[in-house]
């Protein structure tokens, strides 16, 4: 069976391979033969995998009505490439914040994980204020959603990775009140590897969201 | 204040809505005043409504299917009774109402029976047949179902509180645009969607994780029941594809409500790409329904053929196949639209090779009856039932697959017939026979054979008389959806369709009665062993009821047919496996999360459709503290003491020691 370690891996003190993080295999002969964070990690990649999956049927969406401009404005009169410049810098560095925290929450240090945490936070919100202050200026220019199909599109996309982000940001307070109200428990630990799976999920989307609309946008 | 909501949104005009939903707000009010009169309802809430049980998550599931079937069916005998009348005159349903009525039919039977009826079997079933304890994620399956059954409230709700859609079962834009279907009816079904959408991909989510990490110890993936290989592949296109479904009504809902403009005419939008994108979901939908129905098929046909089934490996693949091909197919939906020759025959070629491994699979059934001592049993009748209806489905959906045929047919009752055909005689049909199969193991008694066996014909007789003449007024050229109509040649085939409806409501009457019966009969009913059909799979070696462990020790499987192998043993030896060593085990505590969860999310769906914006607000953030709260608690899990394991499990034991006695080695 695969997952299957009767004990945790020697070599790997903290268990940050592969494998049951200080967590036991089911006692008394009963319950799941894979531990709990392994079904949990798996449960949630087959989740995110629908979600990508959800962002998907949105690019598609996008590819079809990019040309859709109704005689509006295009991409490459609306994006500025150093904001989302800037943009991707953000979110790609609270990617790396993130993988320190949960390394931080593995391990047990509080000061790597909130400090790592609050970085991650500043990072994601100000990726999630850059991104609102575009939006804001493409409507005040009368370049809102309802402009045209091509806008539509790409609010819908762009704005969809934006909710996901900002509830992410949500979530991550959340996770930060429960270690501090509960410590480094077992189903926290589990709930943190979930939050940064989601986290680093969303800078894959991100990656293809910055190459399909941004770069392919302005050099049309 | 109310957003859009104003005492014109109740129907006081219309007396059949309001007669029917003040019928349903009794019996609701009637059922809620015994319970608490009768003191159940800490019952109910302790051991149901909070439960995290699997077992008892899949019963809830079956529950509102069944309920709801009713409504669907409702909605079905209007339709057939007002064709039959509709011949030159109004009938009795104007067509505002007539539209209202096919499309929550549509809606219903599909995403609030269908759905939950299988959904509820696979959770039930699938950890009994891998010999688990429960599925991965308890609560979770918990929220999933009750969100579903917000779902379907919301739908319910539009029958009294304003309109439902009067689009068809799947919008399509234009006509659902706001421009053409200004009212609520839209939004309530784009809503409820939404919302039940979420619950059945986290049971999508749950259930694949289940069946691919958690096992009894032996049951690899090539030992696991058929039952389990379907729910997989269903599973795992629930996942794929219910996300498609959400975006592509979250792209709707922002037209209606925030003038965007992906399907509208103006602005650039592109209706054809609605097509695209709800049939991308929803033929893969076809077979997240038909393929847990195969499933139970497979294991029925087993168990009363009393052999093994035939082919298990090349019924493996022909699943995963299908779970496949089924992705590639959607097109044909819409070969009218204009896709071009070469799309359509490339669709069509593909939407015929996917009746390949549909036909490898009734070969392989049919060839595990072959030589058996079958037993005609309920679920059996159904079985053999579907296999002669399916087969008479899927020959005119090859038919329907080919190109310049469907220009003829499409849209025409034709249509109608092969969809419900396949539907009818194939999930509805497995659906039946998984009820009367495993209604034993989840309640402890069987149900009424002879009132089963009748229900059976009734379905089965009526289905051909309701729906054979449709394919011949599709052939005639009548167009689904007709609210009257003129042609004197359609209405004979017509007035035996309403008595196919009126055949199929004997049916339903007598499943109701078989349930009544066989609840009052219980006791001689009864199952003491847990084993009431000399069954094969896992699910069989535990109690009927069984207790809320399942197993009290995880057995170990060595091969296929895992139960089946250690009865062999026993009844050779002539006595049970030595008594295992029991230990304490910890079981997932009972939370509200699920139930308050969808409390909320049901005034969040409702705001959302008039436009309550703090409703929705106050909705959102109770759902949000729910969560929170829910992952506050210090306790996850209870431990059940080694003795009480062993004293439920001793009862068992004792009740086969007794059965083994009657028990005859087999070949």
């Amino acid at each position: 069976m695969s997952g299957f370690q009767a004990t945790a891996g020697h070599g790997d003190p903290h268990s940050l391979g592969h494998g049951a993080a200080r967590e036991h295999l089911p006692k008394h002969g009963g319950g799941h033969l894979v531990s709990k964070r392994i079904v949990t990690g798996y449960g949630f990649w087959i989740f995110l995998l629908s979600d990508i999956i959800m962002f998907s049927a949105f690019f598609a969406t996008y590819a079809v009505l990019v040309g859709a401009t109704a005689d509006g404005p295009s991409g490459h009169d609306l994006f500025d490439l150093r904001n989302v410049g800037v943009e991707t810098a953000c979110l790609l560095l609270s990617s790396f914040t993130c993988g320190i925290a949960s390394i931080g929450a593995m391990t047990h240090r509080s000061l790597w994980f909130y400090g790592a945490m609050t970085a991650t936070f500043v990072l994601g919100a100000a990726f999630v204020g850059l991104e609102l202050r575009e939006f804001a200026g493409m409507i005040a220019q009368g370049n809102g959603p309802s402009r045209s199909a091509f806008l539509s599109a790409f609010f819908t996309l762009v704005g969809c990775h934006g909710m996901h982000v900002s509830l992410g940001l949500l979530w991550l307070l959340t996770m930060m009140a429960q270690v501090y109200a509960k410590g480094y428990r077992d189903d926290i630990l589990r709930r943190i590897l979930c939050f940064s799976l989601f986290w680093h999920a969303l800078d894959i989307i991100w990656v293809g969201l910055f190459t399909v609309v941004y770069l392919m946008g302005v050099g049309q | 204040m109310l957003g859009k909501l104003t005492w014109a949104a109740v129907p006081f005009d219309q007396p059949i809505p309001l007669i029917a939903a003040a019928m349903v707000g009794l019996v609701i009010f009637g059922v809620l005043v015994w319970v608490t009169v009768k003191g159940y309802l800490p019952y109910l809430w302790h051991e149901w409504i909070t439960s995290v049980d699997h077992k008892r998550i899949g019963i809830m599931y079956t529950l509102l299917a069944m309920v709801m079937l009713l409504r669907g069916f409702s909605d079905a005998i209007m339709m057939r009774s007002q064709q039959a009348m509709a011949y030159r005159s109004e009938g009795y349903l104007p067509p505002e109402h007539y539209d209202q009525i096919f499309s929550a039919h549509g809606t219903l039977m599909i995403f609030f029976v269908a759905m939950p009826f299988v959904i509820g079997l696979m959770n039930f079933v699938v950890p009994l047949q891998l010999g688990a304890r429960d599925v991965a994620f308890p609560t979770l399956n918990s929220v999933g179902f009750w969100l579903t059954a917000t779902g379907a409230l919301l739908v319910n709700i539009s029958l009294v509180v304003g309109e439902f859609a009067r689009t068809g079962w799947l919008p399509y834009p234009p006509l659902s645009e706001l421009t053409y279907s200004p009212g609520v009816g839209v939004d309530y079904y784009l809503w409820s969607l939404e919302i039940s959408g979420v619950g059945t991909l986290l049971s999508g989510v749950n259930l694949v994780t289940t069946v691919l990490k958690i096992h009894a110890p032996g049951m690899t993936y090539m030992r696991m029941p058929m039952f389990c290989w379907t729910t997989l592949a269903a599973n795992l296109l629930i996942v794929a594809a219910f996300p498609i479904l959400t975006a592509t009504l979250a792209m709707l809902l922002l037209d209606r409500n925030l003038g965007f403009h992906f399907f509208t005419n103006t602005g650039g939008g592109n209706v054809m790409m609605f097509m695209n994108l709800i049939w991308a979901w929803g033929h893969p939908e076809v077979y997240i329904l038909i393929l847990p129905a195969f499933g139970i098929f497979s294991e029925v046909i087993a168990t009363f053929s009393r052999k093994p089934l035939f082919g298990y490996r090349s019924m493996v693949m022909a699943t995963m196949v299908i779970c496949l091909l089924s992705f590639t197919v959607w097109l044909h939906h819409f070969f009218t639209m204009g896709a071009g020759a070469d799309v359509n025959a490339i669709f069509g070629i593909a939407s015929m090779i996917i009746a390949v491994p549909t036909g490898v699979k009734v070969f392989n059934w049919l060839f595990t009856m072959y030589g058996g001592r079958v037993v005609f049993t309920p679920p059996i009748l159904w079985s053999i039932g579907f296999m002669v209806t399916f087969v008479i489905g899927g020959m005119t959906g090859v038919l329907l697959a080919v190109p310049p045929a469907d220009f003829v047919l499409h849209n025409s009752l034709f249509l109608v017939a092969h969809f419900h055909n396949v539907i009818i005689g194939g999930v509805l049909f497995g659906a039946f026979a998984g009820y009367n199969y495993w209604f034993p193991k989840a309640f402890g008694f069987r149900l009424h054979e002879g009132l089963g066996k009748a229900a059976f014909w009734c379905w089965f007789i009526g289905f051909y008389l309701a729906f054979m003449p449709l394919y011949v007024v599709g052939l005639m050229g009548m167009t689904r959806r007709m609210q009257h109509y003129d042609v004197a040649a359609w209405r004979p085939w017509l007035l035996i369709a309403a008595l196919g409806a009126a055949v199929i409501l004997c049916g339903i009457i007598l499943q109701i009665a078989q349930l009544t019966v066989s609840i009052r009969h219980r006791e001689e009913l009864r199952d003491e062993t847990g084993d009431p059909w000399n069954g094969r799979s896992l699910e069989w070696a535990t109690a009927s009821p069984p207790p809320v462990f399942n197993f009290a020790v995880l057995p170990h499987i060595q091969g296929e047919d895992a139960y089946w192998d250690i009865k062999q043993r026993a009844i050779e030896q002539a006595r049970l496996g030595d008594e295992p060593a029991y230990t304490e085990i910890e079981m997932p505590k009972n939370s509200p999360t699920g139930f308050i969860c969808a409390f909320f999310a049901t005034f969040m769906g409702f705001a959302l459709i008039w436009h309550i914006w703090w409703l929705v607000a106050v909705g959102a953030l109770g759902a949000f503290t729910t969560f929170v709260v829910f992952a506050w608690r210090d306790e996850d899990e209870y431990i059940i003491p080694a003795d009480e394991v062993a004293k439920i499990d001793r009862a068992n034991r004792s009740a086969r020691r007794e059965a083994l006695v009657h028990l005859q080695p087999v070949q």
